[in-house]
């Protein structure tokens, strides 16, 4: 263990190192940046590589070059970089190769207020490449939850062989805060699944293989003998391109079924007084802080209202959302853009208890605004 | 170096679980070059599980699907890429990245300077047929001035990037000039530029019969063959010539051959000082 005064990027940069990160190809751009001068200088020291490339769609295209090399590896960048790796990502998914994708969220868009914070990635972290494919996205509140969600991305990225994006924020890419860190034995890390089959046999994309999670086929890293074809196209168990349904539809459902069954690995969140509450406020990253201020104001004032802090944006968290509002009156929703997450849980828990409090210029939204949404919606006790 | 006879070569090299017949026009050049590569590949004596082949999209990205090596079919433009974070992380591989002159030049033409900048050994074959060939022939950055694609109905205004030129100046280690119609000297350059070190260019010139040819009233694929062959001459026989008899026609040669510190090999230094660095703190 050992206490250090850190911020966010850094956190993250230092979660992956931890987490078995030994590859990072990224482009400058803030408020992403430190995270890649800080890995230029720690990666090396841990013998991984790190990379600066000409633009954000190399970066990405690099860091997926190197998983399929064998090497956990990652990017960072910020909204205007993120929509450049979005094709790169979506072939990721496609074909199924672990890596971790950060985005320190500033204001947009286009350039936007690059040094503030937002949170108005989350829609593009779960639809900003074409074609359906199942992703998943972290969101962290503090630093420490940065290192500790980036070692849970990685994790995830190699346990079920999918990019995996952290949506950080200004807000807690640019916080210090004083941090105790984990002593590196105890952590639990995930590392890729080797194949008992010999290379004839080997399918890298078969649909039920043996093995401990019978919807991830392991995944060999190119030069280890096993001579086999990756493609963005649709393809067959070997990774042969197709066009025959019958091999399409397997693949899809299971790049599907490989997240869907696992909810309870992946869906990570953290209650507070949900069960005598009134009202119900969901928060995630940044914005949570504020919320959770709020949430301790209003029971000071008498007032039941509970707390759902969402670490896991996507697949978003349907059902424990569902159980939580059921018997509840009002759900606040504070978020830092016009209202994304939003449109999820009025999905689930209908539009008529919902109310988003949002901002979307670039400041924090303050504890009082959640607040005055709070009792506005109950009245007066 | 040990040859074996070209039909052997073919069955060790083609994956045989691959559905032939392949997705390449009768009488289109890709094929040649895929020859050549595994020619090449086989006179080297290397084993395949230290070869990757990577590409992007286009008729040439379509390449390392029948071939038997560790094979990646990427993104439009982004190889060079891909390629480079694999390499990173395997220097020992031999990686092989192959193009088409849109993928390489156009979407790609930021990755293509900046891989040869930064000298990386991958081996870089760019097929140049001077046009997008798979969604029917519109031009491309080496479509010649004037003539006629399927996106310039009324004549191609814009000039030509000379690949060849473009990597020799942008900084890579070795690079050549060939065609279609000169295999054996193809195959001659991909040798070299395999067992390069640092970044290796290989400019293979082609045609495509079926779209640049057919708007254009060129003939069949043995007529534009003959073409490259009456078009091109060897550096030797260009310095005679004068800049106006030089219009038009393919510069056949090496256009760099220089031993630059490689970027892998570099980086291993930096890992050396990183961790040289972490003990004096």
């Amino acid at each position: 263990m050992s206490t250090r005064l850190m911020q966010g990027d850094e956190a993250c940069a230092e979660g992956a190192i931890a987490a078995g990160c030994r590859f990072f190809a990224g482009y400058p751009i803030t408020p992403a940046t430190e995270i890649a001068e800080t890995l230029s200088r720690r990666l090396p020291q841990v013998g991984g590589k790190f990379i600066q490339m000409e633009d954000e769609i190399a970066s990405i295209a690099a860091v997926i070059g190197a998983s399929v090399g064998g090497a956990k590896a990652m990017t960072a960048t910020s909204g205007p970089g993120f929509s450049l790796m979005q094709e790169n990502i979506g072939y990721a998914a496609m074909t199924e190769i672990p890596c971790v994708i950060v985005d320190v969220q500033r204001l947009g868009p286009s350039t936007g207020r690059p040094t503030s914070p937002s949170q108005g990635d989350v829609m593009q972290a779960r639809w900003g490449t074409h074609g359906d494919h199942p992703i998943i996205a972290l969101s962290p509140s503090s630093v420490r939850e940065a290192f500790d969600l980036t070692i849970r991305a990685f994790n995830f990225a190699e346990r079920y062989r999918t990019p995996v994006i952290m949506l950080m924020d200004e807000l807690i890419g640019h916080m210090r805060e004083r941090i105790v860190l984990p002593d590196p034995e105890t952590l639990k890390l995930e590392e890729r699944t080797d194949t008992r089959v010999p290379p004839e046999w080997y399918k890298p994309f078969e649909n039920s293989p043996e093995g401990p999670n019978i919807d991830v086929p392991p995944l060999v890293p190119f030069g280890e003998g096993y001579r086999y074809h990756i493609t963005g196209l649709h393809h067959d168990e070997r990774g042969y391109p197709t066009s025959r349904l019958d091999e399409i539809q397997p693949w899809m459902e299971r790049i599907f079924r490989k997240i869907d069954r696992s909810l309870s690995d992946i869906l990570l969140y953290e209650a507070e007084g949900i069960e005598d509450a009134d009202t119900l406020v969901i928060a995630y990253g940044g914005a949570a802080r504020a919320a959770r201020h709020a949430v301790r104001m209003a029971r000071e004032r008498g007032r039941r209202v509970g707390f759902l802090r969402l670490k896991t944006i996507w697949p978003f968290a349907e059902e424990v959302v569902g159980n939580a509002a059921a018997r509840l009156h009002h759900v606040v929703v504070p978020e830092l853009n016009r209202g994304q997450l939003v449109l999820e849980v009025e999905r689930v828990v209908g539009r008529q208890k919902v109310r988003s409090v949002n901002r979307a210029d670039g400041e924090m939204i303050r504890p009082a605004e959640i607040l005055a949404a709070i009792e506005d919606l109950e009245g007066a006790i | 170096m040990k040859r074996q006879s070209e039909s052997r070569v073919h069955e060790r090299f083609l994956r045989h679980s691959k559905k032939f017949p392949n997705v390449w026009c009768a009488g289109c050049g890709i094929g040649i070059v895929l020859g050549a590569i595994i020619r090449a590949v086989d006179g080297l004596e290397l084993d395949k599980n230290d070869v990757a082949m990577i590409s992007g999209i286009g008729c040439t990205g379509r390449m390392p699907v029948y071939v038997d090596f560790n094979t990646m079919h990427t993104t439009h433009g982004r190889a060079l890429a891909f390629a480079t974070g694999l390499k990173m992380v395997k220097p020992e591989m031999r990686v092989i990245v192959v193009m088409g002159d849109g993928d390489a030049l156009a979407i790609g033409g930021n990755h293509f300077i900046h891989a040869a900048r930064r000298n990386i050994g991958l081996t870089a074959i760019v097929v140049n047929n001077s046009a997008y060939g798979m969604t029917g022939g519109q031009h491309s950055p080496t479509t010649p001035w004037g003539i006629e694609t399927a996106t310039t109905p009324y004549g191609h205004i814009e000039q030509q990037f000379p690949i060849a030129e473009l990597a020799a100046t942008a900084g890579a280690s070795f690079v050549a000039r060939s065609t279609v119609y000169h295999v054996r000297e193809l195959e001659r350059y991909l040798e070299k530029a395999i067992t390069k070190d640092g970044f290796a260019l290989v400019e293979a010139v082609s045609y495509c019969h079926t779209t640049l040819g057919r708007i254009n009233r060129w003939g069949t694929a043995p007529d534009m063959m003959r073409k490259i062959k009456e078009q091109s001459m060897t550096f030797a026989q260009a310095k005679k010539m004068s800049s106006d008899e030089k219009q038009g026609k393919i510069v056949r040669g090496v256009f760099a051959d220089r031993d630059i510190p490689e970027y892998t090999q570099l980086y291993e230094r930096i890992i050396e000082r990183a961790k040289q660095g972490q003990l004096d703190d």
